[in-house]
């Protein structure tokens, strides 16, 4: 493909029932497009849990993603109440996601750590009362 | 063994199988969300008693084999329709999650 494919979303910021549907969707696209299936899964799961943080936290926002010969990027933006400490929220296991998230088996902490996991780049920018914008790249 | 094969054992019950034929290659076990993500493999058979929507997200976007709801724990019927149209296989089993994986462990 010479030209970058581009797909836009809107989450719902509060419906956890919802949740994911971008990520569905997206995933679906990639299968079409004939993506190899680890790519998908890596590029889903980022997403998803990307999806995620902007329900419990920035009630949703847009996600972006960018489809090219080289990488599937994906960029997330909120304007939620943004990440103080961004090196603390990376750390395995630290949440702030409130208990009637966690009752759901969301808010353990894993949720930016997963999404560095699975893919080859990831920046986060976030100002405190503004929101919170992630750019993530998974190559080819 | 494909999930088909495994629902017909004693103690499995099929409760969504839009693509049973899918091969079961190991075995994950958990409840959090984003452990699950982070931690089980593609083709792994999830054991969990979680039962609310979102399992059918975590599993298609994992790309696992099948839930397995373990403990006998029941399911909305809201969450099997979204399974069958999202192609999400899901089983219940009466064990406890340990005795479900062993149990599959020896059919593997």
């Amino acid at each position: 493909m010479a030209e970058p494919l581009v797909f836009r979303f809107e989450v719902d910021g509060d419906n956890f029932t919802s949740a994911g549907q971008a990520s569905v969707q997206v995933k679906k696209n990639l299968r079409e497009l004939g993506v190899d299936p680890e790519t998908i899964r890596r590029v889903s799961i980022a997403m998803y849990e990307g999806e995620i943080n902007m329900v419990i936290h920035a009630k949703g926002g847009v996600a972006e993603v960018i489809v090219s010969d080289e990488s599937v990027e994906i960029i997330l933006r909120d304007s939620g109440p943004g990440i103080a400490n961004i090196e603390q929220a990376m750390q395995e296991g630290f949440s702030t996601a409130p208990d009637n998230v966690r009752s759901l088996g969301f808010g353990a902490g894993m949720g930016l750590p997963n999404m560095k996991r699975y893919t080859d780049y990831m920046h986060i920018d976030s100002v405190v009362g503004e929101g919170t914008t992630i750019t993530m790249k998974v190559n080819f | 063994m494909t999930v088909n094969e495994l629902a017909q054992y004693k103690g499995f019950t099929a409760v969504a199988m839009p693509d049973g034929e899918r091969e079961i290659k190991g075995v994950y076990i958990g409840d959090l969300l984003s452990w699950v993500m982070g931690r089980a493999k593609a083709d792994d058979a999830w054991i969990t008693i979680m039962s609310n929507i979102n399992i059918v997200a975590v599993a298609s976007l994992a790309d696992t084999a099948c839930i397995i709801l373990a403990e006998g724990v029941s399911l909305d019927a809201s969450v099997v329709e979204t399974a069958n149209a999202k192609g999400v296989n899901i089983l219940t089993a009466e064990m406890p999650a340990y005795e479900t994986a062993t149990a599959i462990g020896a059919l593997t």
